[in-house]
């Protein structure tokens, strides 16, 4: 199992080991956010529809899907059209990166070595990030864990109870999943020079 | 927040000026970061240094507040600089929005 990041200071590189199937867990979380943003439409207006269809930059309304309006909140909380202004103007490329930030974590991945298909055992994955690769990385793991807490109703403080989870139960699976990438994330925050 | 392991307080080896309270006082807008129970303490601390060049000591009391107060400003100045702010944590995937400082 991965024991995370570690920065190697003569190549400034963040570097991490991990197994094929940790390697396809992440690649597969990414890919479900990358699917999320580009394929969740953006919330269509309700203004006068000739308005709405004329003025198709960016969506003005929170996203239905709990996931993105946790990833895209709503910046003005006391004035709507201030709100909807700057959720126009920022929402599409806020999005966009998002995605992108989650396509290079699965191109790094294959890069290193991650077949399209896992299929041998004992597959190891050295992972080998810049500077700026890592901030990516990061970000990523965040998106990635606020998707997951989002989907699960992880609350503050409520580790206990998915301690309590029998094994078997696919809450409690996911909810490892969720820790585990907090680890990784951990270990990569540290990793890296401020 | 979320502390993926124990939390460790570095005493804050680098100390650079702190932000100007005046400039606080005379500025009208301000960016508010909000308390989640998914982003790590240590991710949310090393945001505010990378984004504001604010020194770790300041990153982190910053972090606290938003972690036991449930919200925090972590910036302040002109409508335009804040939206950038905004954005920014919300590239981060951190909880922000922007108001009038009162």
């Amino acid at each position: 199992m991965t024991t995370g990041f570690t920065w190697h200071r003569r190549s400034r590189r963040a570097i991490a080991t991990f197994t094929g199937f940790e390697a396809d867990l992440l690649r597969s979380l990414a890919g479900q956010l990358v699917e999320l943003l580009r394929n969740e439409a953006a919330t269509v207006d309700e203004r006068d529809p000739f308005e709405a269809l004329m003025d198709f930059s960016g969506p003005t309304a929170p996203p239905e899907d709990p996931v993105l309006a946790r990833l895209f909140p709503t910046a003005y909380p006391d004035d709507e059209e201030a709100a909807a202004e700057f959720r126009r103007f920022t929402e599409g490329s806020l999005r966009d990166g998002k995605a992108r930030a989650a396509s290079e974590v699965i191109d790094a991945l294959e890069e290193a070595g991650l077949p399209p298909l896992l299929e041998e055992d004992g597959l190891m994955i050295d992972v080998e990030l810049d500077e700026a690769a890592a901030m990516t990385w990061l970000r990523c793991f965040a998106d990635v864990r606020l998707a997951l807490a989002t989907r699960l109703g992880v609350e503050e403080g409520d580790e206990e109870m998915w301690y309590s989870l029998p094994d078997d139960d696919p809450r409690s699976q996911a909810h490892d999943i969720y820790e585990w990438v907090a680890y990784i994330q951990e270990t990569l925050v540290r990793a890296l020079p401020v | 927040m979320s502390t993926a392991s124990p939390v460790e307080v570095d005493p804050g080896l680098a100390t650079t000026p702190e932000h100007d309270d005046l400039t606080v006082l005379s500025s009208p807008w301000v960016t508010i970061v909000w308390n989640d129970p998914v982003n790590l303490m240590s991710y949310v601390t090393f945001v505010f240094q990378k984004h504001f060049g604010y020194a770790k000591k300041k990153a982190e009391k910053l972090m606290m507040e938003v972690h036991e107060d449930g919200r925090s400003v972590v910036s302040s100045g002109t409508r335009e600089e804040m939206e950038r702010d905004v954005q920014a944590m919300h590239e981060y995937g951190l909880w922000a929005t922007m108001s009038k400082s009162e």
